[in-house]
């Protein structure tokens, strides 16, 4: 998330978004600026046919009610405002409510748990990081002012001349843009990133591992690995970059946490940090949100009157797939990123509700679904950056859509109206 | 004739600010206020709590814990095992659920505050980049008024400002920064320490002239700018410090170096339990209480005040805005460590720990917290604290108050630890016991001096009707952890340890004036270093619900 875009405001109906231009967004943040929906789409629909927001509400408020396993699940594209909502709403629930963590960074945030993490914020690394490694990531192609504005590029304090005074390290499985701007790129084999990781952590300790071994697990040599942590223990500031290449192949919160782990241990040897390369949206913000109110970052149950968590149990893809939820309602989620296929096709057979500002196959199927403004665009609020620093979402258009968190609110108000009455009645 | 007037009747009154030491009296309280009784008698109360028989104390003031910021949400994310543990707090139709464990939820928080009678918490250290999430955290902290110290101590532009000798950049940036957050009081957390930390490995300063590489400044220098610069804006709480080489043998000598920086100005001392150890490196059998010397002092310069840092036994999470701290502790415990070091500002470290009865070195961290309380003359300038976590829950104050009353509960608990503690330490020969009266000074009265917060800690007209009402317990343990009646800003939000009308608290900050010319040359310094816009770093009104500006002293 970039916090530098000047948006250029269209005369009137020039455009259909009513913005002219976004200066300095990247090719993804101009799809986020330019690609919004269609005016003339209903603001609510029941059952795919067109709706008053208020008798779609009602039927959101009663379909959660009167559900035994509600799941709430996105918030991908939702302030921390509209999280904090939907995580109370799930509380009056007894609800499950997960976010896309699950599916992408959740077992980073599982790794975390067994090792902790030394990190740091991104300013640190432009005005420290003389070592940069990317292992796994392409922010070339996924991040792409990552380099200009926080990595490669900047001149920093403790590093004046910028990309000179800066080594630049990619490993990954295959050639991407990224490894093409490094100063050294490390081809590991596909699915062994744990055994290279691991292979580090011995260098770093002095051990000397079996170079025939290191060579067939990881694809290259030891002596190629003894030379990135020569690199990296002569660097004053190193930093590691990882993301979903390690978090979703063969190992998983392994992979991860063997990273954590050199990162650690370099720390006995110099300063060096990790970072997660987070991906769009504010999933980072709803990890946060989810913590302060439940103990807890995603996957969280609240059937017992508490919150509880369980990864694989309580995360929505699996729910799902499982068939167990028996109303789910998604908020500001991304169908195409955030659910598996399998997933989006058991939806089909669910009631569910939809917040979201973006029209989709998917809101067509949805028992209630309701169009909304977007945020940081319509409407204002807080987003987190991926290394978790807040930042206000300052709204540039004004829109005729209600917002995700007006309709949150309104269902939790008569969710907690209807509760009220079945204690009275019973 | 019927009135919105609350009248607490017939409760024996602790409110030592205006000199009422266990008198019955009738509070009235109007609204969020504390008001004068009715001079027309035929004014009847809307509601009468009776209170014959009970103890009326202003509610308490927690004026130094950790319970908002990123620094403690990571602590939630990084401990799923302690909360499977711990009773969890359920939701009720009217209540929201939470977990517990070292570090607690949102409204688990809020709700167990209240439930011991506390309705005002400081949290202590937060970087300025993320206020925003402390109000965000804040506005789910429900039961609380709440504010928080922003840390200072490290801080590039302020370091540079210093070696500089401009106090009006210093003053400006002061007043800038406190503003710009919405903040309470500037903090300095292990001052040029944390910035030596980011430079090299495990680095950190050794005392307070050690020089901080790059900055060109020394802690000394950093302490005296600093203190001198919030004493000229007059701050309510001027200063809040954190002393370098905290926990480390011997670091009585450097704290008592910072005393005497600190008294040219005056200032606050926290979790000075922490500081005040003899001995040298790498020998246990040395390590020992050097609380004589450093009370000692304080005794003697009023302009010092300070907190405990109280050590409990049992486990507990390390949290700290001092970055070689927590790696420090993450090794002596061999535990997961969480680091976070924040641009161009402040670090934080993070490690579960566990204080350990048998351990002669815990043992005496306990023992020296309670000589703090016990050697300080003047009970208006020691405040109870546990820095909540680090040195256990804040849930262990009414154990505390125990402590502090009965001295033979007090030496029957010394008598299970290692005797090593009545050798290293004077605890055992202390016969002091607190009073109802000095108790209420060291957890609301105290505090709400020390912070400048003159509608706080009483019970006077005027003040917030903050009240708690205690049932006498012969074990005064029991007496101070389930009061009767818990009243915040007027309304009844627990009794009896069951929460009736919890409401959010307000947000207590300062907007100091400043020198306005000066925030030029700090957005040029910001654009040139940070990685956001200076624009996108103040919080806005928006994120604040209900709130207070506390006024600056007279300078």
């Amino acid at each position: 998330m970039c916090d530098d875009i000047v948006v250029v405001l269209a005369d009137s109906a020039q455009a259909e978004s009513g913005i002219a231009q976004a200066e300095h967004a990247c090719e993804l943040g101009q799809r986020w600026f330019f690609d919004v929906p269609a005016a003339e789409l209903p603001t609510c629909t029941i059952a795919a046919q067109p709706a008053t927001t208020a008798d779609g509400i009602e039927h959101a408020a009663q379909l959660l009610f009167k559900s035994r396993y509600p799941l709430i699940y996105g918030m991908r594209h939702a302030s921390c405002e509209t999280q904090q909502a939907a995580t109370s709403l799930a509380d009056w629930l007894g609800a499950c409510i997960d976010t896309p963590t699950s599916l992408h960074h959740g077992p980073w945030g599982v790794s975390f748990q067994g090792v902790g993490e030394v990190t740091s914020s991104l300013g640190e690394v432009a005005n420290r990081g003389d070592l940069l490694i990317f292992w796994g990531v392409d922010p070339v192609t996924t991040h792409p002012r990552h380099f200009e504005r926080y990595s490669v590029e900047p001149k920093g304090m403790f590093v004046p001349r910028g990309r000179a005074d800066r080594t630049l390290v990619v490993v990954d499985i295959e050639p991407t843009p990224t490894a093409d701007a490094a100063d050294l790129f490390l081809q590991v084999t596909p699915g062994r990133d744990f055994e290279a990781l691991w292979t580090l952590r011995a260098l770093i300790a002095g051990h000397q591992p079996d170079a025939d071994q290191v060579l067939a697990d990881t694809g290259l040599s030891r002596d190629v690995w003894q030379d990135l942590v020569d690199r990296m223990k002569q660097a004053r500031f190193g930093v590691m970059f990882f993301g979903t290449g390690l978090a979703l192949t063969r190992g998983r919160h392994l992979n991860t946490e063997a990273l954590l782990a050199v990162v650690r241990d370099m720390n006995a040897h110099t300063r060096f940090v990790a970072k997660s390369m987070r991906g769009s949206g504010n999933v980072a913000g709803a990890d946060n949100v989810l913590a302060w109110r439940t103990g807890y970052a995603f996957a969280v149950n609240l059937a017992h009157g508490y919150p509880r968590f369980n990864p694989g149990e309580y995360t929505a893809n699996e729910i799902l797939t499982r068939g167990e939820a028996d109303a789910v309602l998604l908020v500001g989620c991304d169908m195409d990123e955030d659910l598996t296929p399998a997933a989006r096709q058991d939806l089909a057979s669910v009631p569910h509700i939809v917040i979201g500002h973006r029209p989709t196959a998917e809101a067509a199927s949805a028992t209630v679904a309701f169009q909304t403004s977007v945020p940081g665009i319509h409407t204002g609020g807080t987003a987190y950056r991926m290394d978790e620093i807040p930042l206000p979402l300052r709204p540039a258009v004004a829109s005729t859509l209600p917002s995700q968190l007006e309709i949150l609110a309104a269902i939790e108000r008569r969710v907690r109206e209807l509760q009220a009455a079945g204690d009275a009645a019973s | 004739m019927s009135s919105s007037l609350t009248k607490i009747a017939g409760g024996t009154v602790y409110d030592p600010t205006n000199g009422v030491d266990g008198q019955v009296r009738d509070i009235w309280i109007d609204g969020a206020k504390i008001v004068s009784a009715p001079t027309d008698p035929s004014v009847r109360p809307a509601r009468t709590i009776d209170a014959r028989g009970m103890v009326v104390m202003p509610g308490g003031i927690d004026m130094h814990c950790h319970i908002a910021g990123p620094k403690v949400n990571v602590a939630r994310r990084m401990r799923p095992e302690e909360k499977r543990e711990a009773a969890p707090v359920v939701r009720t139709r009217t209540t929201h659920s939470g977990t517990m464990g070292s570090v607690p939820s949102t409204f688990a928080t809020g709700y167990k505050y209240a439930g011991m009678g506390y309705t005002t918490a400081f949290d202590a250290a937060i970087p300025p980049l993320a206020a925003r999430h402390v109000h965000a955290e804040f506005a789910d902290t429900p039961c609380l008024d709440k504010g928080f110290y922003v840390v200072v101590g490290n801080n590039h532009y302020l370091m540079q400002a210093i070696r500089d000798q401009e106090p009006e950049r210093v003053r400006a940036f002061l007043g800038w920064v406190l503003s710009a957050t919405k903040g309470f009081a500037p903090k300095m957390v292990n001052p040029g320490g944390v910035e030596v930390w980011k430079q090299q490995q495990a680095g950190n300063v050794s005392g307070l002239d050690s020089v901080v590489e790059h900055f060109d400044v020394t802690p000394r220098q950093i302490i005296r700018g600093i203190t001198q610069a919030a004493h000229e804006i007059g701050l309510p709480h001027p200063v809040h410090l954190h002393c370098n080489n905290l926990g480390m043998p011997g670091n009585w000598s450097t704290t008592l170096e910072t005393m005497k920086t600190l008294s040219e100005f005056g200032g606050h001392l926290t979790h000075i339990q922490f500081h005040s150890y003899g001995g040298s490196d790498g020998d246990e059998s040395t390590f020992g209480s050097e609380v004589a010397q450093l009370a000692a002092y304080v005794n003697a310069h009023p302009n010092l005040t300070v907190d405990v840092g109280q050590v409990l036994f049992g486990p507990t999470t390390s949290m700290t805005g001092d970055g070689p701290l927590g790696y420090y502790l993450s090794n002596v415990y061999g535990t997961k460590w969480f680091s976070a070091e924040i641009e161009m500002e402040a670090g934080c470290g993070i490690a579960p720990i566990e204080y350990k009865q048998k351990s002669v070195i815990n043992a005496l961290q306990w023992a020296i917290g309670l000589e703090w309380y016990l050697l300080v003359e003047d009970p208006w300038r020691v405040v109870m604290s546990t820095d909540h976590p680090n040195g256990g829950s804040f849930l262990a104050y009414p154990q505390i108050i125990r402590l502090l009353m009965d001295r033979t509960y007090r030496r029957d608990v010394m008598k299970t630890l290692p005797p090593q503690v009545r050798e290293r330490s004077s605890l055992w020969d202390l016969e002091r016991e607190y009073t109802l009266a000095e108790i209420c000074i060291i957890t609301r009265s105290g505090p709400a001096r020390i912070l400048g917060l003159n509608h706080k800690g009483h019970l006077a007209p005027g003040a917030d009707a903050d009240v708690t009402v205690y049932t006498p317990d012969a074990n005064v343990q029991t007496m101070f952890e389930l009061p009767r009646f818990v009243i915040h800003a007027g309304r009844v939000i627990a009794e009896q340890g069951d929460l009736r009308e919890p409401g959010f608290g307000k947000t207590l900050h300062v907007a100091p004036q400043y020198d306005r010319d000066v925030e030029s040359d700090i957005a040029r310094w910001f654009e040139t270093y940070n990685s956001i816009r200076f624009r996108n770093y103040p919080v806005g009104e928006e994120y604040l619900a209900e709130h207070e500006v506390v006024a600056c002293r007279r300078t």
